[in-house]
């Protein structure tokens, strides 16, 4: 050790700005955390191409049926069966129909049934069999002679917007949003006071409205990228259209941020480990996965909950991001799931920075 | 050397000058204690773990917190550090006090906490200029990194470093800000000699720029090695206050004999080892005789003669220099390394 280093003199201010250092330190940390990236952008768009493949447009799935071969009009009821194109008919010996029946490899089994009449097995309860009950009946009846009365004709509408990749690309944003907000708040912050770290800072002259500020504006920049990451690949790669104005899908975007940003913080304000920290996070994500319409319509649950439902923030994100971006409803006419937001955000941020645990 | 002395004065003479100007007491001249600390109280529950402390730094003094785990150290100087609040006593640092002054006493001071984990993920150039942008005015990071002796490792993961150079960082995050007063909690505790030396060194160089340092530690050599005096604190209370060498010298002797016996020998009557030439006390420690002597060459060949004419054998005999240790030993009737 040279005495230059003693004489090392003050430099007088020569200092980088406070609140850009917090920011791009939480970036340098973020980007060396591989599988904060993956979660982040990986996740979501692995989702949306496994749901986009599944539920891809496909021509209008044929009906697997079976006729039971020891009936005696076996022959001819398969012959008016083949008439119709939406039907698949297979002749098997009464056990093997059961057995395909149960499995579901067939959605109907014509049984053997007396010289007038037929007799049909399927499933009730289940909308494939149904369907299959009213072609395979329809079928039968009209190689028995049956005409029509009324002239039918059809028009087939197949519009984007309408299909499931297009119900389920908003609630995938919405769930990105949801767990950028609480996780890279929550983790982060525990994380910090876990290892004293935020008490070390606390110790310092830093401004502590500049800590969490560069909490909330990071989490904004990383929220830009993965936003437009997820929405450039479903409109490129599966067409879901974007109806509503740009602005408007930007303005959903960010108070949902906030919202969930304020809850993150709000879970984050007392906890010490991260194990404590996870149960919370988990407590409050979980319900909003299942509830709030992210793969399935929220309108299936009964209607006494739906009080409940629509006051979650990610209902509110989700309903208005579907409604900007599939129907291009304006702001105006989505008023009350921002203002569901809103208070969200009010309420998590002002209880989080009353009760934050600084030490 | 000469030129720091000036930077400190200027510094000095600013403050006195800005404080002409707003006419706040507080400053109308330097204060006469760096930190003045009276009539602490601190109880987490039933554990009383400060009770009615008083302490006084001087203006450029390195000043040690001694004592055992648990005695309330740490307690003490987080209270001092502003980062608890204590139930009832007085702290003033530089002259201020942490309900009107915080923003100043934050730029003003250093801190080092006992067990703070660095960002692993950022380098420890970016740690240390994170830690200098909170500061108005402060070292250059550069030369930080020069003075803790970690130029190589710059541009290296904090999660990479050893022990010792985590505390070399913590200590340069604490000195970046160029504090007036530097607190450090157990600066050395679990490192190993050769980084315990090399932090003493460092802590010896920022005290020779004349600032304060106030440090706990429950080692000995350490309190003897650096500071200037020393508060032997123990169930939240000091009781023993001096340089290190007044506090060994209170004890009258400036050797220590420990001896065991064989097993199986009978007790030797402490009035007959008192009466032995050059012993100024005498104590049981652990099923072992302590005897502090002031004349080790005469006290040796007695306890021996003593010992042949009871026809004891000797289980053990070791003498070492009288340290804080043997002061705490004699103050408390424990050990340190025991708590």
């Amino acid at each position: 050790m040279t005495s230059n280093h003693v004489r090392a003199a003050t430099d007088d201010g020569a200092k980088d700005n406070a609140l850009w250092q917090l920011i791009t330190v939480r970036f340098k940390e973020y980007t060396r955390e591989p599988e904060a990236l993956f979660w982040s952008f990986g996740f979501p768009i692995l989702l949306a191409i496994g749901l986009g493949i599944a539920f891809r447009t496909k021509p209008a799935d044929v009906v697997h049926v079976a006729v039971v071969s020891d009936n005696p009009r076996a022959a001819s009821l398969t012959t008016a069966l083949k008439k119709d194109p939406g039907l698949a008919v297979e002749v098997l010996p009464a056990d093997s129909a059961t057995a395909a029946l149960r499995t579901g490899r067939v959605a109907l089994v014509v049984a053997a049934g007396g010289a007038d009449s037929v007799r049909y097995q399927y499933d009730d309860t289940r909308p494939d069999a149904r369907t299959a009950r009213l072609m395979v009946d329809d079928a039968v009846q009209r190689g028995a002679g049956r005409g029509d009365v009324l002239r039918a004709s059809d028009t087939h509408l197949r519009e984007r917007g309408s299909r499931y990749i297009d119900f389920v690309v908003p609630g995938l944003l919405g769930m990105t949003i949801m767990g950028g907000g609480i996780w890279g708040l929550g983790y982060s912050i525990v994380d910090q006071r876990r290892k004293n770290l935020l008490k070390r800072l606390v110790a310092t002259p830093m401004s502590r409205a500049e800590y969490l500020l560069s909490y909330v504006i990071s989490r904004l920049v990383l929220l830009t990228v993965e936003v437009v990451v997820l929405l450039g690949f479903s409109t490129l790669l599966f067409g879901v259209p974007m109806r509503g104005t740009v602005f408007a899908t930007v303005v959903i975007i960010v108070v949902s941020a906030l919202a969930f940003g304020g809850l993150g913080l709000l879970i984050a304000s007392r906890s010490k480990t991260i194990e404590g920290v996870s149960g919370l996070m988990n407590l409050s994500m979980l319900p909003m996965w299942v509830l709030s319409g992210v793969f399935f319509s929220s309108e299936n649950f009964p209607r006494v909950v739906q009080p409940f439902i629509k006051a979650l923030p990610l209902t509110a994100t989700n309903d208005a991001l579907r409604a900007n971006m599939l129907r291009g409803v304006p702001l105006t006419g989505m008023l009350s799931q921002l203002a569901v937001l809103v208070v969200w955000m009010v309420l998590c941020f002002g209880i989080a920075l009353r009760i934050f645990r600084w030490r | 050397m000469s030129s720091d002395a000036t930077v400190v004065r200027d510094r000095r003479q600013e403050r006195v000058e800005f404080s002409d100007m707003s006419s706040s007491p507080a400053h109308a001249s330097q204060p006469e204690y760096a930190l003045l600390v009276r009539d602490l109280d601190k109880s987490y529950g039933d554990v009383h773990a400060v009770n009615g402390l008083d302490l006084a730094v001087h203006p450029g003094e390195c000043f040690g917190l001694l004592g055992p785990n648990g005695a309330g150290k740490t307690t003490t100087i987080e209270i001092c550090e502003g980062l608890l609040t204590p139930d009832s006593g007085r702290v003033e640092l530089l002259g201020l006090r942490w309900d009107t002054h915080e923003q100043e006493l934050r730029q003003r001071l250093g801190i080092q906490l006992q067990e703070t984990q660095l960002a692993d993920k950022l380098t420890v150039e970016e740690t240390v200029r994170l830690f200098r942008s909170f500061y108005a005015r402060g070292r250059r990071v550069e030369d930080v990194i020069a003075l803790v002796q970690l130029e190589e490792k710059a541009n290296a993961r904090v999660g990479k470093l050893s022990g010792g150079q985590k505390q070399r960082l913590a200590l340069a995050c604490a000195i970046v800000g160029d504090p007036d007063l530097l607190f450090l909690d157990e600066p050395t505790t679990g490192l190993d000699p050769q980084s315990r030396r090399q932090l003493w060194d460092l802590i010896t160089e920022f005290k020779s720029l004349g600032r304060t340092i106030m440090l706990t530690t429950h080692y000995m050599d350490e309190a003897e090695m650096l500071c200037d005096r020393v508060a032997i604190v123990d169930h939240g209370k000091v009781i023993a206050l001096g340089t290190p060498l007044e506090l060994i010298g209170s004890l009258g002797a400036e050797h220590v004999v420990e001896f065991a016996l064989a097993n199986g020998a009978a007790p030797i009557d402490d009035a007959a080892l008192q009466a032995l030439d050059g012993v100024r006390a005498v104590r049981h420690v652990a099923g072992a005789y302590e005897l502090q002597v002031s004349a080790l060459h005469r006290t040796i060949p007695n306890l021996l003669a003593l010992l042949s004419r009871r026809g004891d054998e000797l289980a053990q005999l070791t003498t070492h220099s009288a340290s804080l240790e043997d002061v705490f030993v004699s103050l408390t009737g424990r050990q340190l390394r025991d708590e």
